[in-house]
């Protein structure tokens, strides 16, 4: 059937909370405003106030209260309005739930899933504009997921419900809207499984998220001039399936990793730096990396847009490794 | 005193005794290097958790801070595993990987000693959270010191667990100095803190911390108020700690006279109690010898555990990061 990726996130919550009366949802305007993006469409009348809870604007504090009722055994799904906000509760996020299974020996659990979207959008200005996610991949303790297909979204959102560890779930504002096919009935995608998203034997591209978008669009491009580019989306950042990828390039001996986040210490550096480990034989050509500018986001759109890869940066990657 | 029998004051007693025994033993074992890394003791402090702890079931919450020996053996924690947690060895509590500020023992529902500064506070709400949300009967305790309360994280949790009528307990433990820095130059309504939890809608109440029966008193009460859904609640008790902030400070240091500390000296925990177990002729010097080798043994048994297990292995570093 053909859901939005919004839709595919209500499904997998509301799939769960039917399940499962350990899950609540819990964030600012999840309720009566069902979500600042609509995500929790429907979910107070189905589910009522105590499992569906508007919070003051806190982060480090609902943030910390959802750890604390996950270390009590409860499950709790924390909404950030936007994952900018999570800065605000990284103390909680970092000191605590990253490390509470390990500082107590193994006593104590987090099943705990904080979800929201990351990512620039149009023109929010630098403080709504974050890809954030090389900064909880950095955190052992965490498992970190950023999907870019409803399908994707609905099945990894279930397992991330269901997995035992805090997981940051890293959605985008740009993506809620996009349609795509998502398979009947019950069904998870494990946590840690890369996808190859289009089959090409002269480059593998690597891309997450709404990158994914730009990596299949450049693919389309690319093929129209003869160049068949493979496009791996790992969805999964942490932990990281190198395989997949590893295999891909083995086969095209040239990588180019696709990320919206700025340069320095992004996360495509980790990838390379995996891939240069593992399959530096194989690669015919240096990796390229295409991402974002290391500038807080500009608002006005002309620079917004020069901050942010796009299809000519991709083309022009591809081309200089052939 | 009325309604308190013997048995019961000289487990208080008993109870007081073994914190600070086996702190100052760990503050030896310190000195000799067998506990490394920061260790701040509890000394002075002891009938707040002792009195408090008396008050609960063994399936309430009990969650502190990175001063958390005393309340970790005072909810009933092996003194040989806790011994243990600090000489970094397997048969620690946390297995050797939390120390002395993270000791954890969820049989007996102790959740943890935390060492960023206000930030257990909002996982205080997140327990008490969850035995409301299973409609289970059961109260969390959230200790504190005073250093904490300017955070902001202690108040979202307060707002929170007011706004929600959290089934919680906040006790500050007011020893008046964050590390060196007294109350007053440090909290705005430094002479009245109850006040703070009060401008949230909280019940608010201070407590004399070195008088374990006061405390226990007062937490009788709140505890039976907090059980009944009556709302969050908290408890000032007012307290000083005899010894320096960690082990990196003496007693006294730069920031508070060697006058002042003995001043308190004079109303520690031990000898109140002691001293008023004596004028009521319910206790007389023969008890209190025989409580202290009793007690030795015990601390003395501790570091023999802890001094004969082994450390952890290299390859168990990996292990509980994450939960398969």
């Amino acid at each position: 059937m053909e859901l939005s990726y919004r839709e595919a996130l209500n499904q997998a919550m509301r799939e769960e909370m039917r399940r499962d009366q350990r899950i609540f949802l819990i964030g600012e305007d999840v309720a009566y405003y069902q979500g600042a993006f609509k995500v929790s469409k429907g979910f107070v009348e189905e589910f009522g106030p105590q499992r569906v809870i508007d919070t003051p604007i806190t982060e480090a504090g609902f943030t910390g209260l959802a750890i604390g009722a996950a270390m009590a055994g409860l499950y709790p799904i924390v909404e950030l309005m936007t994952m900018n906000f999570g800065i605000v509760a990284l103390d909680q996020i970092v000191n605590n739930a990253a490390k509470i299974r390990y500082m107590s020996g193994g006593q104590l659990s987090v099943p705990l899933v904080i979800r929201g979207p990351g990512s620039a959008a149009h023109q929010l200005g630098a403080q709504h504009s974050q890809s954030l996610e090389a900064w909880f991949c950095h955190v052992p303790g965490l498992k970190v997921i950023a999907p870019a297909t409803p399908h994707d979204a609905k099945g990894l959102l279930k397992s991330a419900i269901r997995d035992p560890n805090p997981v940051i779930f890293i959605e985008a504002q740009l993506l809620y809207s996009t349609k795509g096919e998502v398979q009947e009935g019950e069904f998870i995608i494990p946590i840690g499984i890369a996808e190859v998203k289009r089959m090409g034997r002269d480059v593998t591209i690597v891309a997450y998220s709404k990158m994914l978008l730009l990596a299949l669009e450049a693919a389309d491009a690319l093929s129209r001039e003869g160049i068949e580019a493979e496009v791996i989306d790992p969805r999964t950042l942490k932990p990281f399936d190198l395989q997949t990828i590893v295999t891909s390039v083995k086969k095209t001996g040239r990588l180019v990793i696709v990320e919206e986040g700025w340069h320095f210490c992004g996360l495509g550096a980790q990838i390379a730096e995996s891939l240069y480990a593992t399959a530096f034989d194989y690669l015919d050509n240096p990796i390229r990396r295409v991402t974002g500018e290391d500038i807080p986001m500009p608002y006005c759109r002309l620079l917004e847009d020069a901050a942010i890869p796009d299809l000519p940066r991709v083309i022009e990657a591809v081309k200089s490794l052939l | 005193m009325v309604d308190m029998d013997r048995a019961d004051l000289l487990s208080l007693y008993r109870q007081m005794l073994l914190i600070r025994r086996f702190e100052e033993k760990s503050a030896e074992m310190y000195a000799l290097a067998k506990i490394a890394g920061f260790l701040h003791l509890y000394i002075g402090e002891e009938a707040i958790a002792v009195g408090a702890i008396a008050s609960l079931r063994p399936d309430d919450y009990v969650i502190s801070a990175y001063r958390d020996h005393g309340h970790c053996l005072a909810r009933g924690s092996d003194p040989g595993r806790v011994m243990a947690e600090l000489f970094g060895k397997a048969t620690g509590l946390c297995k050797g990987k939390g120390g002395s500020m993270h000791l954890v023992d969820l049989p007996h529902r102790f959740m943890g000693g935390y060492a960023i500064v206000g930030g257990h506070i909002p996982l205080a709400t997140g327990l008490a959270f969850a035995n409301k949300y299973r409609s289970l009967d059961l109260v969390t305790v959230c200790f504190f010191g005073e250093g904490a309360l300017p955070s902001g994280q202690a108040h979202e949790a307060f707002n929170l667990a007011a706004l929600w009528k959290l089934p919680i307990i906040f006790i500050c433990e007011n020893n008046r100095y964050g590390m060196g820095t007294p109350a007053e130059r440090a909290i705005a309504l430094y002479a009245n803190v109850a006040e703070t939890a009060r401008s949230y809608g909280i019940t608010a109440e201070s407590v004399d911390g070195m008088d374990v029966l006061a405390v226990r008193t007062a937490m009788q009460r709140v505890v039976a108020e907090v059980r009944a859904g009556h709302g969050p609640w908290f408890i000032e008790a007012t307290t000083y700690r005899f010894m320096g902030h960690s082990m990196a400070d003496p007693a006294h240091g730069h920031y508070r006279t060697k006058e002042e500390v003995e001043e308190y000296r004079k109303r520690d925990p031990l000898l109140l109690l002691k001293n008023a177990m004596m004028t009521q002729k319910l206790a007389d010097e023969t008890d209190f010898k025989q409580l202290e080798r009793e007690i030795g043994e015990i601390v003395r048994a501790a570091v023999q555990f802890a001094e004969d297990s082994a450390f952890p292995a290299r390859s168990d570093l990996h292990a509980d990061v994450l939960q398969e």
